[in-house]
């Protein structure tokens, strides 16, 4: 899958000593050292403990920090979630997971009507520094109550921060800079980048968790992306490399705050803009994306910014079909060539 | 005021036809449930699979209680109510295999198995995202006068989620004939019943909200019997909200793939020595009921209903791509 792309720039400061480990392992080891770092830091969760994380994340965890820092809950996303949001305004530093990001509905009202907002209603006396870990994404047959992504829905909200690290470096980096954040950030964290293996520096420094990063340098055309749809662009512009075509790749990182510049900067550069996303078109993170080019960049582009997102339908069990709803390689490869050929 | 009702141990009465049928549906359950799990390690069914071995005598015994006008609601475990309800095995196989031919065009998959002939609606992957549904199509009957019981299917861990909480006030409150059945099989995937709730006996939890509650012996097909033909005789008539907590247990894993670090191997041994299938066999042997001929008969049928059900899945099709984005909105024309 995430193949021979190479010369990525995965990696914050390249040229550093590295060592390789699984995204899995990166976000183990980020709350792992967070835990050992701030005895504030607790991690809670369904199946977080005994069962060793859904994704296997948190596996050995409970054995290394107990039950009272690795906390198994019930199955009562707004009830856990809105405890954390409880601890965080008294004292302490959670990590909530909520398993994926479908269940995380359950636990919307919370997030949304208290995390988001108490700051601002208490006129600023109280903050909520919390962490919310959550996993995102299409691709396993899972249908349509398992497979979405709703990262869009909690950008859209002020008071939230949400952030989708693609690499292994970010996974195992920006958790350390969203504990230390004074506001609840949410960690979209999708399930099948769970299994990729990348470099990480052998001492790991906390990075930043609102600046997108170009993945990958060229002048014909940006394509804006992030989470796992990342690795499906990079393998298209690899494709497209052999063509000719260069492309600019902007992982933006982070969903709200979006990181305007980097990515105006980079089509005033290229002409061209392509925005690559699992999500559904309407109302969601690529129109968005194009909305803001479109006021910040209108007199820099060649042609319509272009959208390769996932279809609007429920996602579907089988195989075929839940291809056909999700961005793949090629449709993004198709939809640069027409638009570079065209201007 | 009604009150926790604890069933009376039964010492139920059986006859040779009824025992027999009991062991069909369950043998069909399982037999059926041994060559999913075969079928996924082939790859012929994916996404997740969770498998009700172990658990077949809940369903059975509450299904064959129900009238085929009634309402059927279950999670994503619920092979075992699709066949005990009478969806046809083809249907659910082709469904499981993503063919167009399956009871939801390959759409839903394992956890989304839906059946308009037999009021079927649906496996729901949500935890305790159906109970609501449920306090609403019994609303609904009742509105209308229609004499039908909803019946629902849910998990321990479900019942710490606060539709549960809200789904049996609503029940209670409103008067609605709904049968609610917990398959307290200990676990949410891995996470203990003890570590879930704070109160283990789940049906003191529904007996607070002021309707009928009982736990029975989800291992004892003629228990779950008994117990679910009192409640909906009672429901029927009465048209109001039954509880019943069925004790039962999980053989294999949550879904396909699950290390059970959470759960002795001694554990999952000794429940099999409970396993429901045996246990009728053993009864209905010892009432001298059935004979070894019975079984092999029955297994005999089963095979050729399972076998038969994977053919039938093999040669579906696929829904074509061009059709991706139906099923959105409503395609008739509203009248
Ligand atoms: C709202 C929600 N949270 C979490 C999950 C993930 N999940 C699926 S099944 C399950 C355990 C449910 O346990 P229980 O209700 O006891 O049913 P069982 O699987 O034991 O039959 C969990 C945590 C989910 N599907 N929905
Ligand atoms: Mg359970």
């Amino acid at each position: 899958m995430i193949t021979k792309t190479k010369p990525n720039n995965l990696l914050v400061t390249p040229g550093v000593e590295t060592y390789t480990l699984t995204y899995r392992e990166a976000v183990r080891e980020a709350m792992r050292e967070a835990m050992l770092r701030d005895e504030r830091v607790f991690l809670m969760g369904e199946d977080v403990g005994n069962y060793g994380g859904c994704f296997a994340v948190s596996m050995g965890m409970l054995e290394e920090f107990g039950p009272m820092r690795v906390r198994d809950t019930p199955l009562s996303e707004s009830g856990f979630t809105g405890a954390g949001i409880g601890a965080a305004l008294n004292g302490m530093r959670p990590i909530v997971e909520v398993m994926t990001c479908n269940f995380s509905l359950l636990a919307m009202d919370q997030i949304v009507n208290n995390a988001a907002t108490i700051l601002h209603m208490s006129g600023g006396l109280f903050n909520v520094p919390l962490v919310i870990r959550t996993a995102t994404g299409g691709g396993k047959q899972l249908a349509a109550q398992h497979s979405h992504s709703w990262e869009g829905w909690y950008a859209h909200v002020p008071g939230l921060k949400v952030i989708a690290p693609a690499t292994v470096e970010d996974a195992r980096c920006m958790l350390w800079t969203a504990l230390e954040d004074p506001n609840p950030v949410m960690i979209f964290e999708n399930s099948l980048l769970y299994n990729l293996k990348g470099e990480i520096p052998v001492d790991p420094q906390p990075i930043d968790i609102d600046k997108a990063r170009i993945r990958r340098y060229g002048d014909d055309i940006s394509i804006i992306t992030f989470g796992r749809s990342l690795f499906k662009v990079l393998d298209a512009a690899e494709i497209l490399a052999e063509e000719g075509i260069e492309c600019e790749v902007i992982d933006l990182r982070s969903l709200r705050p979006l990181d305007d510049e980097t990515y105006i900067d980079s089509v005033v550069k290229t002409n061209r803009a392509l925005v690559v996303d699992e999500g559904w078109k309407s109302v969601g993170i690529s129109a968005e994306i194009s909305a803001r080019i479109m006021e910040q960049a209108f007199y820099d582009l060649d042609m319509p910014v272009e959208r390769v997102c996932g279809v609007e339908v429920p996602i579907p069990y089988a195989k075929h079909m839940e291809e056909a709803s999700l961005p793949q390689v090629e449709d993004i490869a198709a939809a640069v060539r027409r638009m570079v050929d065209h201007g | 005021m009604k009150t926790n009702l604890t069933l009376p141990e039964m010492t139920v009465e059986i006859d040779r036809e009824h025992g027999l049928h009991l062991l069909h549906q369950m043998l069909r359950i399982r037999r059926f449930e041994e060559k999913s799990a075969e079928l996924y390690t082939q790859q012929k069914i994916r996404g997740f699979l969770h498998l009700y071995i172990g658990e077949e005598a809940v369903a059975v015994g509450v299904m064959e209680n129900l009238d085929p006008d009634d309402n059927v609601l279950a999670t994503y475990r619920e092979h075992g109510q699709a066949l005990a309800r009478g969806v046809s095995m083809g249907a659910v196989m082709a469904e499981m295999y993503g063919k167009q031919e399956g009871c939801a065009r390959g759409r839903g998959g394992s956890m989304h198995l839906f059946d308009k002939e037999t009021r079927f609606f649906g496996g729901n992957a949500i935890v305790g995202g159906h109970l609501p549904l449920a306090v609403g199509m019994a609303l609904a009957d009742k509105m209308r006068g229609d004499n039908r019981v909803t019946c629902i299917f849910f998990g321990d861990g479900a019942v710490a989620e606060g539709e549960f909480h809200e789904a049996l006030n609503l029940s209670a409150l409103w008067d609605l004939p709904v049968l609610f059945v917990c398959e307290n099989n200990r676990y949410g995937m891995g996470t203990a019943l003890e570590l879930s709730h704070s109160v283990t006996d789940l049906a003191a939890k529904a007996a607070a909200y002021g309707m009928a509650a009982a736990s029975v012996n989800g291992m004892d097909v003629l228990a779950m019997h008994a117990a679910a033909r009192e409640a909906v005789t009672a429901i029927r008539h009465g048209g109001s909200p039954w509880f019943i907590e069925a004790r039962t247990y999980r053989f294999r894993a949550h879904s396909m793939f699950d290390a059970e670090l959470y759960r002795e191997k001694t554990e999952v041994e000794e429940w099999k020595g409970l396993d429901p299938i045996q246990s009728l066999i053993r009864t209905l042997k010892e009432r001298d009921l059935i004979t070894d001929d019975d079984i092999n008969q029955l297994e005999l049928m089963v095979g050729i209903e399972v076998d038969e059900g994977v053919r039938f899945a093999e040669d579906g099709t696929w829904e074509p791509v061009e059709d991706l984005e139906r099923f959105v909105y409503w395609e008739e024309a509203v009248a």
